[in-house]
């Protein structure tokens, strides 16, 4: 049986980015035939899918927009393109191999939920991926997809426009997110009110990662249920997985939403660099709890991930051999999140440098047992006092290294250095040839 | 509302540059509901970077006067986004990623490379104003780590020679 693939199946071929292209294999079908349909029936389409937001939360769309408050308008969408999240590399090649995918899927989101202005926050750093996309929705404006009247011929407007942000890890927070688009430093907002009540400018908005969109039209043309049942349980459809580390083989894998972790890493990415020894996975992000090489053996389904004790998040893995130094990856990974907090609640702005001090101590030789207890409870007085999930997802990777790999955290102490030494981030060799989508990179 | 004294500090730009500012931030503004211009502030500043080289507080201002809103409102991003330089950097701007999947194929040597070749700590600038060099976070290419930006330039697998070529090359 082949598989199905939704995302990537039009990826490295010559001018994939390009309207002409995107229409000779089908594109914008999904919206001529939603045109003539009742907008709440796309809703309830996107109900039965089961699809879930891939941003990271993995909460279902259907839902999310069912929570617009029926008579307030104007309504907004935005889409959040800020892919920052450490480990996370795949809304960039949905937008540089299949921008109008992405256009399509605004436009029926927008026409399912009546809305008439939408926002593509792009993260600042890509200045390749962010032309790309205005080049596509130049060329959509030009013939009429979207603009005054849908495809030219309904009677519904529509705006898309592209907001580069400029760097910072918190604008994926959604409401940090509306924050910057609204031209101010990106704090993230108390919920709730959540965004679908109040949102942009005070108005309902619903946010949807790049990915979620780019499915809409697959959904709309092949019905909820067919996206359902590629799928398992409560999450439909296929994924974007993104590995990288040490594998033969990163890239970007277009799976079912369940498929094995284990397989992933051990056929798909083609195994361990030089057949050494799988020592950890980070299988969601920086910010999942990381597992131990006898913990992959998992469905990457979410409510499965969940159960094993981490997250499927942004669907991002990183690998990690047996050469790998633990306490050295996690400092790198607490300096990510002392240098991302925004400085707006305590717990987190404290607490992350904190953190990082207690672990880079420990990596060089100079901590000791009582800082590894002392990690522990400052992990512990972050997770769940903050607004947003940064302080949550600062504590995560923090309690769960100390878990799984608390003897090495006590070995640096005992022998008052790195047993791996400076080569701590493992045997390093050249950088293999990526799999992005089918494509060689 | 437009602030009653702006132009104290952005009469010191030149005239032909703040011209080609606000032709450029007219376009921008198109994108934005009229009554929500201060929604651009982020590539008001950006453009004031192009134009002016860095948001310096004058340019700060220069937005805040044309978006119609306080100036500590402009201060307010260009300092909280790492990608605003509010003091002049080089000619050529150096960003090597040293997150976990790029450090885990060689990031991290990458940089201390470049940190020993041009004598330099991360923020730093050459003597002769040629190249500004720092570490930066997460640039979501982990499947072609290691990565580097150049100018906002992607370069990714990066090896040690090509880095080398890379930065030799800036002028």
């Amino acid at each position: 049986m082949s598989e199905t693939l939704i995302l990537t199946r039009r990826w490295g071929r010559p001018g994939s980015a390009k309207l002409e292209s995107y229409r000779a294999d089908g594109g914008y079908r999904a919206l001529d035939k939603a045109l003539g349909l009742d907008p709440a029936a796309i809703v309830d389409e996107v109900k039965k899918s089961n699809l879930r937001g891939r941003g990271g939360a993995g909460f279902a769309t259907g839902l999310k927009w069912t929570f617009l408050p029926k008579d307030v308008r104007p309504r907004y969408l935005t889409v959040n393109a800020d892919e920052s999240e450490p480990g996370t590399f795949k809304d960039r090649y949905i937008i540089e191999h299949d921008p109008h995918m992405l256009i399509e899927g605004i436009a029926l989101t927008c026409y399912a939920l009546d809305i008439h202005l939408a926002y593509v926050y792009i993260r600042g750093e890509f200045a390749k991926q962010a032309r790309i996309l205005e080049q596509a929705l130049a060329e959509a404006r030009a013939a009429g997809v979207i603009g005054p009247r849908l495809l030219g011929k309904k009677d519904f407007a529509l705006d898309v426009f592209v907001h580069r942000g400029a760097g910072a890890y918190i604008c994926g927070e959604e409401s940090a997110l509306l924050e910057s688009l609204e031209g101010k430093k990106g704090y993230p907002r108390l919920k709730p009110p959540f965004p679908a009540v109040v949102g942009l400018w005070g108005k309902p908005t619903i946010i949807n990662n790049v990915e979620t969109i780019a499915n809409i039209p697959w959904i709309v043309e092949h019905g909820g249920e067919a996206f359902a049942a590629l799928g398992v349980g409560k999450s439909g459809g296929t994924r974007l997985f993104g590995v990288s580390g040490h594998v033969n083989q990163p890239g970007v894998y277009e799976k079912p939403v369940h498929y094995s972790l284990k397989k992933l890493i051990f056929e798909d990415a083609g195994g361990i660099v030089g057949g050494r020894k799988l020592k950890a996975v980070i299988p969601g992000g920086s910010s999942a709890p990381v597992l131990a090489a006898s913990e992959i053996d998992i469905s990457l389904e979410f409510d499965a991930v969940k159960a094993a004790g981490s997250m499927s998040g942004s669907g991002g893995v990183i690998v990690f051999d047996e050469s790998a130094c633990m306490v050295r990856a996690l400092a790198r990974i607490a300096k990510f999140y002392a240098e991302e907090s925004c400085g707006q609640c305590t717990p987190c702005r404290e607490g992350t440098s904190w953190m990082e001090g207690i672990i880079e101590k420990l990596e060089h030789g100079h901590g000791t047992a009582a800082d590894v207890a002392r990690l522990e409870q400052v992990a512990g007085n972050i997770a769940g006092q903050t607004i947003c999930a940064l302080g949550d997802a600062a504590a995560m990777p923090v309690q769960s290294f100390l878990k799984k790999f608390k003897a090495e955290f006590l070995q640096h102490a005992e022998l008052r250095r790195c047993p791996v030494g400076e080569h701590g981030w493992g045997l390093e060799q050249a950088s293999r040839a990526a799999l992005v989508g089918g494509v060689r990179y | 509302m437009t602030n009653s004294r702006p132009s104290a500090a952005v009469d010191e730009l030149p005239r032909e540059k703040v011209e080609h500012f606000d032709r450029d931030l007219a376009e921008i503004l198109k994108r934005y509901p009229p009554d929500r211009k201060e929604a651009a502030m982020i590539p008001a500043l950006r453009i004031g970077q192009e134009i002016f080289g860095h948001v310096s507080a004058a340019v700060q201002r220069l937005a805040a006067d044309r978006l119609g809103v306080p100036p500590a409102r402009a201060e307010e991003v260009a300092t909280f986004y790492v990608m605003f330089h509010t003091e002049p950097i080089g000619r050529h701007l150096v960003e090597v990623c040293t997150n976990v999947s790029c450090c885990l194929t060689g990031g991290e040597r990458i940089f201390e490379h470049l940190k020993r070749k041009l004598e330099l700590a991360s923020g730093g600038t050459t003597r002769d104003g040629r190249i500004t060099l720092r570490e930066v976070e997460c640039l979501g290419s982990c499947g072609t780590a290691p990565a580097m930006l150049v100018d906002e330039e992607m370069h990714e697998r990066v090896t040690l020679d090509q880095v080398d070529g890379i930065v030799g090359g800036l002028k």
